[in-house]
């Protein structure tokens, strides 16, 4: 075994393990990675996995970081090669100095061509397949034994291990025992023959009290529930099924009669995404909360029925959680490029409600507001996840509930407004772009309108005079206008005194800080703006009037935010210049870094 | 201003229904479809039809997709909200407003095209769901909005006005809705007010999808003499299965009818079908020879018309879902929102 001096360190490290899809891997990764944060330790992990059931190559890379960095790690530690498919490419990944963990059960020398890295071997298959019965079982303890040997390497507490099995395996004590014996052929052998542990190690922490671990998908599900949201048609699409799934599993707990069996809400399995469009707005329009959960190509399905709810003034809600596009794209891969697509979605003049959550927390809580700006602004409101933040793992704070919450379901008059006031469905009353609206059912013979995506004038009549057509038009635009006062404020940080910023949207933002610190220790320095929303409040273009030099970072190829914000607001063109990224890999500092270091060298050039 | 509203001055000698109101309390506006079109037909067999069930208006959602007869639900039930969506796509907006609330009466009103063409997803999942709604297709073989082109319910050697001929097979939508597991299937002709009112009735007091296809002709494209969806050959081949009449709950049936050959079915609320066989053999219930009845007729170039299948024993929509009595719309936010102690529960698995 060849040894290479390595400087040690600290919860600081990233470890990628390379398995085939459908083996089981999946517990002990989480596993491994479950141990960090009860060891207090930050970290996060990301799943890259094929869009397939079962055989083709996945990913599962973990990065422990002290200073609770969460973006993508841009150098990998040790490289954990359980599938002999991938094995050459896996050797490749580990960085100089590294070290690279296999199956030793078949040696393979011959392909082991680097000796810049540590390799250690470890026979999970022979000692498995001595101590355990059963095809699938072996191989499922030979990953659940990685996870051991792992252990005895990185200094994972062995207790919180256990007590970890013993909350996954609550009522089958016989699989507790059998994964532990698992965790400990690894662990002994790794003991035994290595020089544990390796320079960089897990130790005790205390950073992630009042954390969770949780993927955006199960935040928003549960957001949704919270929301008073009842009513979630769908049509299942990577990667926003599990979106679905959550709120299911949420509202099957919390919302249904245990004796009964009666369910406070419905779930509907549309035959496609247009129909699953059609009962949100139906169901809204009836007065319901009502939600679904899509992908890109669920998106363009949905246009025509997302400018009938913009012009007939329907709430609804759409959780889109992005993939790599254009097409069927890559749909287990991660982009921003949905941006343009959700913010002017469907033929004619539409302009639409965007949130951008960065993060499982920002799922829930957008969740919830979006319920209440679709009501308030009587429109269809995007939610933008994207794969990233909907299924990969993010240790954020606990979520909180506030119980005097409630729901905002915007003007809707009841049968004893209808006593008192006249209504006209389209008539701005208020100067704020926004009409009132009943529900069917609510006055024996006040308050009926008839819905149609058909011109109608402000009284709710059809219309084909022009004039008609235009006022109800305008106040449309108006009423954007109202949104853009309404949606969450883009998050600024403005520590220097400086005329350079970055801008980003969603999950770019754990690369940009962490980028920024780079950039930071080198001697430039950066403001941040974060953007939350569409319609771009005020304190977008306040901002951006501060800075000569903004770099706009996002995950696509044709810098769809950049263009966003040319085209919504009053910043000029040249100010801003794009850093894009948009190979379906979640973000690392890297290429951030990178870009504004080579910006900047070339500006003091010229 | 483009809109018509119809004054609405009731006559003090009109008839009322058990709510005091007269038709009129159950009219819309004024119809902009040609004059003669089978559809307003359809619309003064609704109206009546709703006025004789005695169900308040407002108590009704009327939904529809685009074309002409869409364009209906407009001119009927003024007091009524009405959802006038997008071409092919009202099953998915009803089932929606279904699922929010299913204390309403859903009418749907859908073309030929809108339901058999662009809409025929929609249509046959609505009917799987067994959705409780009144779905009334008025079927004219063409797109009358978009001046006359072939729908997918027009018959072999049917001749478009321009003298263009279908070659193409039809597609039934009763024999489909039968095949697609719906629980109530009639048809009928809107020069038929006789045999549409009580279809309506029964339809509309049906629990579950009910479809009423009523062969509606198009004056303006679709009422030649090559055309068999004209009113001229409609009359001539139209051929009652079964004699239906509709008697409401509280209702005694034997002051109304006691033939011989007489079949009652009981309905969810208590209403009751009175059905006279025209046919010896024909049983509404009988599924497997249902489809064989409709096609032989149809070969014959006759269209089998009545109630032609009925089954009131299936789980609806809600049953199937399991959905709470009350309306998801009106369930308290208190009972929907788990509230900060639950979070705290949930999210124990994340820490
Ligand atoms: C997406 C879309 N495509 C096409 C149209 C044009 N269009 C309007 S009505 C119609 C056909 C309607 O036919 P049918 O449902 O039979 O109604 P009818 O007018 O015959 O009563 C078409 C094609 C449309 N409104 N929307
Ligand atoms: S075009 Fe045909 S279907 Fe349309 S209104 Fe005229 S007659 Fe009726
Ligand atoms: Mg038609």
């Amino acid at each position: 075994m060849a040894s290479q001096p390595t400087e040690k360190r600290v919860n600081n490290f990233t470890v990628k393990i390379a398995t085939a899809n459908g083996t089981g891997s999946a517990s002990a990764n989480g596993l491994i990675m479950k141990s960090l944060f009860r060891m207090g330790i930050p970290v996060s992990g990301k799943n890259y996995f094929p869009s397939n059931i079962q055989g083709m190559p996945t990913w599962y890379e973990i990065r422990a970081s002290r200073d609770g960095y969460i973006a993508r790690a841009e150098d990998v530690d040790m490289v954990i090669a359980m599938n002999a498919e991938t094995y050459v490419r896996d050797v490749q990944e580990v960085r100089s100095g590294g070290f690279l963990l296999y199956d030793s059960s078949w040696p393979r020398a011959n392909v082991l061509t680097r000796d810049d890295i540590t390799v250690l071997g470890v026979p999970l298959a022979q000692m498995c397949n001595e101590a355990f019965q059963g095809a699938r079982n072996r191989i499922l303890m030979k990953n659940i034994a990685y996870a051991g040997a792992l252990a005895a390497l990185i200094n994972l507490d062995m207790d919180i291990i256990r007590t970890l099995l013993g909350e996954t395996f609550r009522t089958k004590t016989h699989l507790i025992d059998s994964n532990m014996k698992a965790i400990e052929l690894g662990y002994n052998y790794a003991i035994e023959n290595f020089d544990c542990p390796l320079p960089f190690t897990a130790e005790k922490m205390d950073a992630t009290a009042g954390q969770l671990m949780i993927d955006g998908n199960t935040a928003a599900g549960l957001g949704a529930v919270y929301a008073g949201a009842t009513v979630a048609p769908w049509y299942p699409i990577t990667p926003s099924t599990s979106l679905m799934d959550a709120f299911k599993s949420f509202a099957e707990r919390l919302r249904k009669d245990p004796e009964t069996g009666e369910r406070k809400f419905t779930m509907i399995q549309a035959e496609d995404e247009l129909a699953a469009i059609g009962m949100v707005i139906g169901a809204n329009w009836n007065g319901a909360r009502a939600f679904t959960a899509t992908s890109g190509p669920g998106i363009s399905l949905m246009s025509e029925f997302i400018g009938l709810g913009y012009f007939t003034e329907t709430p609804a809600v759409l959780f889109d959680v992005q993939r790599v596009s254009p097409s069927t794209g890559m749909p287990t891969r991660t982009q921003q490029c949905d941006i343009m697509a959700a913010a002017y979605a469907s033929h004619g003049d539409t302009k639409h409600v965007v949130l951008f959550p960065a993060n499982p927390e920002e799922s829930f809580y957008f969740a919830v507001k979006a319920f209440d700006l679709a009501e308030r602004l009587q429109t269809p409101v995007f939610v933008l996840l994207d794969l990233d933040i909907g299924m990969n793992d993010w240790m954020c704070p606990m979520l909180e509930w506030d119980d005097s919450y409630t729901p905002d379901r915007g003007k809707v008059m009841s049968a004893e407004d209808l006593e008192t006031t006249e209504f006209y469905r389209y008539l701005d009353v208020d100067g704020d772009a926004i009409p009132y609206r009943t529900l069917p059912g609510t006055h024996p013979e006040k308050g009926a309108f008839f819905t149609r995506g058909s011109g109608h004038n402000k009284y709710g009549q059809y219309t084909e005079i022009s004039e008609e057509y235009v006022e109800v038009l305008d106040r449309l635009r108006r009423k954007t206008d109202t949104a853009a006062t309404l949606v969450p404020k883009a998050a600024i940080d403005e520590p220097f005194d400086t005329d350079m910023a970055i801008i980003s949207v969603g999950s770019c933002d754990g690369a940009v800080r962490e980028a920024r610190d780079h950039l930071s220790a080198q001697g430039i320095h950066l403001n941040y703006m974060r953007v939350k929303a569409f319609p771009f409040g005020q304190e977008v273009d306040d901002f951006m009037d501060r800075y000569e030099r903004i770099f706009v970072v996002e995950q696509n190829r044709d810098a769809q935010l950049k263009s966003l914000l040319i085209l919504e607001t009053r910043v000029e063109k040249a100010k801003l210049e794009s850093i894009l990224h948009y190979d379906g890999m979640p973000m690392s500092a890297k290429p951030i870094t990178v870009a504004i270091e080579k910006a900047v060298a070339k500006g003091e050039a010229a | 201003m483009s809109y018509i509203a119809k004054p609405k001055v009731a006559h003090p000698k009109l008839p009322r229904n058990d709510l005091g109101l007269t038709r009129r309390d159950y009219e819309g506006g004024m119809s902009t479809l040609c004059a003669g079109c089978g559809h307003d037909a359809c619309t003064a067999a609704i109206t009546q039809a709703a006025f004789e069930l005695s169900i308040p208006p407002h108590r009704f959602a009327k939904m529809s997709g685009i074309g002409c007869s869409s364009k209906t639900t407009a001119y009927f039930m003024g007091n009524s909200h009405g959802f006038n969506s997008v071409h092919g796509r009202m099953p998915s907006v009803a089932t929606g407003a279904n699922a929010a609330n299913q204390d309403l009466h859903y009418i749907g009103v859908s073309g030929d095209g809108d339901s058999l063409s662009i809409g025929m997803g929609q249509f046959a999942h609505a009917i799987r769901r067994n959705l409780n709604m009144t779905y009334i297709i008025e079927n004219n073989g063409v797109y009358g909005l978009t001046k006359g082109q072939f729908s997918a319910s027009a018959d072999v050697g049917t001749k478009a006005k321009k003298g263009e001929m279908n070659e193409q097979p039809p597609i039934d939508p009763v024999s489909t809705a039968i095949t697609l597991g719906a629980t109530f299937v009639a048809r009928s002709f809107s020069g038929d007010k006789d045999q549409l009112v009580p279809l309506i009735k029964a339809a509309l007091s049906h629990k579950g999808f009910a479809l009423v296809d009523v062969l509606s002709p198009c004056v303006t494209f679709n009422d030649h003499e090559d055309s068999t969806k004209s009113y001229a050959y409609t009359r001539q081949f139209y051929h009652p299965a079964i004699h239906t009449d509709f008697v409401p709950p509280a209702q005694s049936i034997e002051a109304t009818y006691n033939e011989s050959g007489t079949a009652n079915i009981e309905l969810h609320d208590g209403s009751q079908i009175l059905l006279r066989k025209v046919q010896d053999d024909y049983d509404p219930t009988n599924k497997a020879n249902i489809l064989n009845h409709i096609q032989s007729k149809q070969q014959d170039g006759e269209f089998l018309t009545g109630l032609l299948y009925i089954d009131e024993g299936q789980k609806d929509f809600h049953a199937l879902n399991k959905t709470v009595s009350t309306p998801l719309n009106a369930v308290p936010y208190q009972e929907l929102c788990p509230g900060s102690d639950a979070l705290e529960s949930v999210l124990a698995r994340y820490k």
